[in-house]
This record gives structure tokens, sequence and C-alpha cells, in this order.
């Protein structure tokens, strides 16, 4: 048992963050990159989603999986395809989904997205090739160690740390 | 191009019949490549001759590259249809989302024909195409409502396009634009007359998919030179940092910037309306097209407050370019940025073309100023250099259309100084209004002989910068430089790659761009290509009565002096007849076009 918690406090927590979506200008490149990891051209196999706010003018929201810590798309699926990342987030095992569209119907962000070509759903990796191909900074992979009691304040110094560094990544 | 590309399925839309069918057109895109070269040849075929630009059978051809949704900057929509402002060719681009909407909805191009008894819009989610009542739409003061609306009406958020008119393209104003995405414009030739004169509201288009590529990895390397050359390369920084306006002042110092409908080319008022200026004070939020790096779209936030309740304040984001600021700015002695932003709102909400609409008054005013026209015909607005208020109540009445003198100034420039005199200073170019450029005899002979008389066909404004600023040329080398850039630009607009990435595809990169997506082409192919679609546009407007047979040069622009200097009538009319030599009569009459218009 004790093992097994050291084991957890040297895991990283990685999770796509949204730095500041005031900067976000819509052009979707993020949409495109994500595509993209796979070879693939055009917008079907993308997990992240750029729309305006409600108009262009109000500017955007970026929707993609936040990583939560007790994510209810995994609570929803009959068939226990996805499993919850010790290191934050889902994973989904394409041969056990049957497309149900639970997943997506308990995501209250919307982030579940859904590849009509294989009808089963598409969820954010956590890779952060999407936030290389941001130009302007408002996407940055983050790294964070999984806070848990003593350890809360320590790692929050990290966190800032290691933020700035995924900001750096971003920009080269 | 690559099988199971969906780049060749061509859809075709009846709204007399409110029918449609999806056809494929491999000939054309595997011959002509896609948007420009291909909308062309769906004009010819669609578009009997010599039909009037409101009949039904007017179609309005949208359509995409290969490389869109690909790469990019490949971000632009090419729009062909007759035009009713010249009756000749009507060819317009815009950006916005339209471009990645059409390609993603699994079309290369949509033929648009036919014309509703009743408003409608067209909802087209990939292959579920629905016609829509648009009657609660119709005669909307401000096409943002309409947007809103649709936009809430309708799914996939994020992944559509919607293009529409506004009150300017529903009293059919020749010159009225379809805006896309609120800020973006099919502009110049009248496509929102065109979408009027058929009861379309609005044209929605959404969809997702995957694209294949030849090679996966090859596509993830080029694409990556791509991206970094477009994000970091001095190429973009301009359009990146303070956006097109930022020409205002250096064209201004060098004396080149049309100022009260081209009496001078400097305004002295030019720093307060430059792009550093409108920047520093209104800059609100940038925007991009789907899938530009860059975000050359430029929004002014302005905030004016109610004059009847103390502390409410209403914020209008506007935005702007450098055209617009020319065209309502400078060329109507516009020196107050927040009257300017004002008069653009105006102008922008009824979806009128603004840079057509800025030569107008600029002409209505010198011909009021000069007793051409009186107080009757404007209905008592006294037309005066800078006064904007009065200006956004004449841009008002252009839409709306309320007399002869209004409905005169609906139809252009050139019509209007043909009932009410003054063409001497009605500055129009084949019946298309000016761009904001009096840079030497470039800009004048390329606006003249361009395929849409525009500023974007052959870019003459940088021939003069960038060539004759340094050397002479004969008339005869002036008309061959143009030609070369306007046939490379079909290039770029058959992929409907955006021009402002002219710099970042070079023909080798365009060469194995090409290859990807299964169009093994070499240079030699490209140039025959391009020649061969800037014939097919003059082809078609020989069809259709084009002729540069004594060609009205309006004198004003021989009146103001250049950069370059005066301009000589002489030197202008040879590039022409040069032009007319090498490109208009070799190709005019064409049989396979008028067989085809008679079927």
């Amino acid at each position: 048992m004790t093992e097994q918690k050291e084991e957890k406090k040297r895991t990283k927590n990685v999770r796509l963050r949204i730095v500041d979506i005031d900067r976000c200008v819509g052009c979707q490149n993020c949409m495109f990159a994500c595509s993209r990891r796979t070879g693939n051209a055009g917008l079907e196999k993308s997990c992240i989603g750029v729309r305006s706010v409600g108009g262009m003018e109000r500017g955007f929201v970026v929707v993609v999986c936040r990583a939560c810590e007790d994510p209810p798309c995994a609570k929803v699926c009959p068939v226990d395809a996805i499993t919850v990342r010790e290191e934050g987030g889902v994973r989904i095992d394409l041969n056990k989904c049957i497309g149900c569209k639970n997943c997506q119907d308990a995501c209250p962000l919307g982030a579940i997205f859904w590849d009509k070509e294989s009808n089963k759903p598409l969820v954010c990796v956590y890779c952060g090739y999407c936030a290389q191909y941001c130009p302007h900074n408002v996407l940055a992979l983050e790294k964070t160690e999984v806070s848990t009691g003593s350890t809360k304040e320590a790692s929050k110094e990290e966190e800032k740390e290691e933020e700035k560094e995924a900001a750096k990544g971003v920009t080269a | 191009m690559l099988p199971h590309d969906p780049l060749s399925r061509v859809l075709y839309i009846d709204l007399t019949k409110k029918s449609f069918k999806v056809k494929d057109r491999s000939d054309l895109f595997e011959k002509y490549i896609g948007g420009a070269g291909v909308g062309i040849q769906l004009l010819k075929e669609e578009c009997p001759k010599g039909i009037d630009p409101y009949d039904p059978s007017n179609p309005i051809v949208f359509a995409v590259g290969p490389l869109t949704s690909l790469f990019p900057l490949a971000s632009k929509t090419v729009a062909m249809f007759k035009s009713p402002h010249t009756g000749y060719l009507g060819e317009s681009h815009a950006g916005g989302r339209s471009a990645v909407a059409i390609r993603m909805a699994g079309y290369g191009a949509l033929v648009i024909k036919g014309s509703s008894s009743r408003p409608v819009y067209l909802a087209i989610h990939e292959d579920s195409i629905n016609f829509r009542d648009a009657s609660a739409l119709w005669g909307m003061e401000s096409n943002f409502t309409v947007g809103r609306i649709i936009r809430e009406n309708e799914p996939a958020a994020g992944m559509r396009t919607i293009m529409r008119i506004g009150k300017a393209g529903e009293k059919l104003v020749s010159y009225a634009c379809v805006t896309t995405e609120s800020y973006r414009h099919f502009g110049r030739l009248g496509l929102g007359a065109v979408f009027g004169s058929k009861k379309l509201k609005a044209v929605l288009v959404s969809g997702k998919r995957t694209i294949p590529t030849a090679n996966k990895s090859e596509y993830r390397k080029l694409y990556d030179e791509l991206y970094h050359t477009a994000v970091e390369s001095p190429l973009m920084k301009k359009y990146h940092d303070l956006g097109t306006a930022e020409n205002i002042e250096p064209l201004n110092m060098l004396g080149g910037m049309p100022t009260r409908n081209l009496l001078t080319a400097k305004f002295e008022s030019a720093k307060e309306i430059s792009g550093d200026s409108i920047a520093e004070n209104y800059l609100g939020r940038r925007l991009a097209c789907s899938h530009c790096p860059v975000g050359c779209i430029h929004i002014a936030a302005l905030r004016i407050p109610y004059e009847d309740e103390t502390y409410f304040y209403k914020t209008s984001m506007i935005s702007y370019d450098y055209e617009p600021i020319y065209a309502l700015g400078t060329m109507l002695g516009v020196s107050d940025p927040k009257g300017l932003l004002k008069l653009m709102d105006h102008v922008e909400s009824w979806a009128l073309d603004a840079m057509t609409t800025g030569v107008v008054l600029a002409w209505a005013t010198e011909a009021f100023e000069k007793g051409l026209v009186s107080e009757k015909d404007t209905m008592g607005l006294k037309l005066a250099w800078g006064d904007y208020n009065t200006y956004i109540k004449a841009a008002h009445n252009i839409m709306d259309q309320p007399n002869d003198f209004y409905a005169a100034l609906a139809r252009g420039v050139e019509h209007a100084s043909s009932i009410y005199g003054g063409s001497d200073f009605a500055l129009s170019f084949g019946k298309n209004e000016m761009a904001g450029y009096h840079t030497g005899p470039g800009t004048h002979v390329g606006h003249l002989i361009g395929a849409r008389h525009s500023h974007l066909d052959n870019a003459g404004y940088s021939v003069d910068q960038k060539i004759l600023a340094k050397k002479q040329l004969s008339p005869e080398e002036l008309a061959d430089a143009l030609m070369e850039e306007e046939k490379w630009r079909q290039i770029l607009s058959s992929l409907t790659i955006c021009f402002f990435a002219r710099g970042i595809y070079t023909p080798e990169v365009t060469l194995r761009a090409l290859k990807l997506t299964g169009f093994e082409l070499a240079k030699e192919d490209l140039d025959r290509i391009g020649d061969e679609i800037l014939r097919e546009k003059n082809r078609f407007k020989v069809r259709e009565g084009f002729s540069l047979d004594n060609v009205r040069i309006p004198k004003r622009i021989f009146e103001t002096p250049t950069p370059l200097g005066q301009l000589d009538e002489a030197f202008i009319r040879k590039a022409v007849e040069h032009f007319k030599k090498k490109m208009l009569e070799e190709v005019a009459p064409e049989k396979g076009g008028a067989e085809k218009a008679e079927a």
C-alpha cells in the first residue's frame, strides 16, 4: 500500500491547458494538428474544437478534455471501455467500445468528439501536438505532479515552473 | 487527384425546384485543379450566353481547391457568376470558414441555380441539403443579426460557414456583397445582388471528414515547412502585426493615396486614420480565417455613448482593412477615426461593398460640388468631404434607393455618370470602381486589363512600386509583366491559396504540395494551366460582349500626379492595346463556349 502511494507521488499529471483563451484568433490550427497527428488531413479525427462564443466579435471557446480526476464519461460506459488513467484523463479501448455515445452525453464540456467514419468516440490523449501549432500561445501541455496531502504546496511551485517550460516549448 | 478525395464532387442546387444532385467532375478538377480554374469552367457550362445577371439561370459557383483543409493558408473560396455590376465576369474570393467548410462537407464546388419564389436560406450539412424558409430574415436591418439567428438555429458550431447578404443584396445594389463569418466578404462584383435576385438570404455549409494524402510522413514534413515559414517569415509580418492598414502611411508619404475622389494623392490627416493609430486607439480583437496561422483580421472596438442617457454605451466591433480606410476614409476626406469606423459599420451592416460605396460617394460629392446633381437629387443631403454623418445617410439611401439619383448610385459611377455627367472623374475601370492606389501606370493598366478589373488580379500597384520605381518599362513590357503575374495568380486562386501567402507558396513548394494530393505536375504544366485559365476568363468576357476598344479611362488619373510622375495616356493605351492583341484577339470568338451556351 505504502509502495503504491510513493509510486503515485512520482506520477506526472499531463494535461492540455488553455493558457489564455483571449489570445485565440479562431484559426483552428490546433484542430488540424490533432487530425494530422496520425498523418490524416481534414478534421474528422480531431479531439479538440474551436468555435466562437456566439459571433466571432466576442471571441472563442476551445473545447478539449480537461483530464478530470473523476471523469463522468468513464462512469457511464456500459462496456467498461473507458478507463481512468493514473496520470490523468481517460483511455478508450476501441475494441470494447460499442459506439453508444453515453460518454459523449455525459461530458458537460462536450469534449468527447465523435468520429463518424468509425462510429467511435475520440478524446484527447494529451500528446501536446496541437499546442505546437498554436501561433498565439493559447494552448500548452501541462505536466504536474499528482498533488496528494503534504506535497500540495511544493508541487504548486513546481507547477508554475513547468507551466513556464511548457509555454516556452510552444513558442519554439 | 487521389482516389476517395471528395474534391471532385460538385453539388448542384436548383432553387426553383428546391432540388439537388451531386455529380463527379474529376474531368474538370484534374484539368483545372480547383477554385478559379474549375469555377470558370462551371460558369461557362451553366451560364447561358447573354442572359441578364438577375435571370434565374445565372449560376452561383463556389469552388475550393485540393490543398484546402490540408495545408495552411489554402483558405479561400472562389465565387463565380455573371456580374450584375459589370455585366461580365463576376469573380470574388473570400476566406472566413467558407473554404474549409465546403471541403469538409465533402465538395469541391457548389453550383446554385434557379430562383425561389419566397426567401430561403440553404443549410448544407454534408449530404443533408435543406431549403429553409427565410421570410422572417428578409428585410432585416443588419446582416449581423441575420448571422446570429442562423447561428442559433443550426448545428455544427465551429465547423460551418454562414454566407449571407444584407439589405443591399435584397434590393439589388449591383455591388452588394456576401458577408461570411461577420467580417469577410465576397465583394466588388455584386454576388450579394445575385443572391438577392434568387431570394437566397444565406448559404450555410458544414462538415468534417478525413482527406487522404499520398504520403503521410511527407505530408507532415511539408506541412511543418509551410507552417514555420508562415509564422516566422518576414513575408507575413505585415499582415500579422498591423494588418493591411499598415500601408496607409507609407502610401500617403509616397503620394499615391487617392484622396477626395483623387483630386489629390496625399491626405493631410492620413496619420489619424493610419493602421498604427487605429491599432493603438481602437484595436479590440484579432481573428483568423480557418487554417491560417497569420490572423490578419483586425477588429476595432468602438465605444459610443448614448446621448439620451448617461453612463450608457454601445460597443461595436468593426473590421477594418486598408481598402475600406481608403474608400470610406481618404477618398471621402474623413479624418476622424471614430466617424470613419461608424461609417464602415453601417456599410457593413447593409453588406454594401465598402470600396465601391466609397468611390461612389466620392463621385457624388464632387458632382454635387460641381452642380451636376442638386439638393433635390440628394434629397436634401449636402454631401461634403469629411462629413461622415451625411455619408451614413447617403449610404443608407444607396441601399434603399428612394429616388432615381440613389438608384443610379446603386449601380456604380459608370452608370451614374452616364446619366448625370462627370465621367471624367468617375473612377471606375471596366465598370469596377478603383482600388486605393494611384502609384503609377501599373495600377491603372492592371485595373483595365485584369479579368475582374480588380487590384487583386495582377497587383499593378506592386509593379509600380517594385519595378517601375527602379527602371523604365515599355508599355508592352508593363502589360506582359502584369499578365505574367495574373497567370500565376490563376494557379494560386485555383488552389485557393490566400494571395497574402504568395511569397510562401513558390512554384516549387506548390508542386510538392500538389504531388501529395495526387497531382503529378511540373512547372511548365502550372504555366500552361495558368495561361489557359486566364484565357478562359477572357473568353467568357468576350462572349458576354466585353471589349477594350475605345475603353473609357477617367481623365482624373492624368490630372493628379503619381509618385512616378504625371501619367501619359498614350502609354497606358499602348499597354492596353498590347494586352488586347495577346489575350483578347487570339481567343475571340471561341467556338466551344458559344456552342455550350446555346445548348
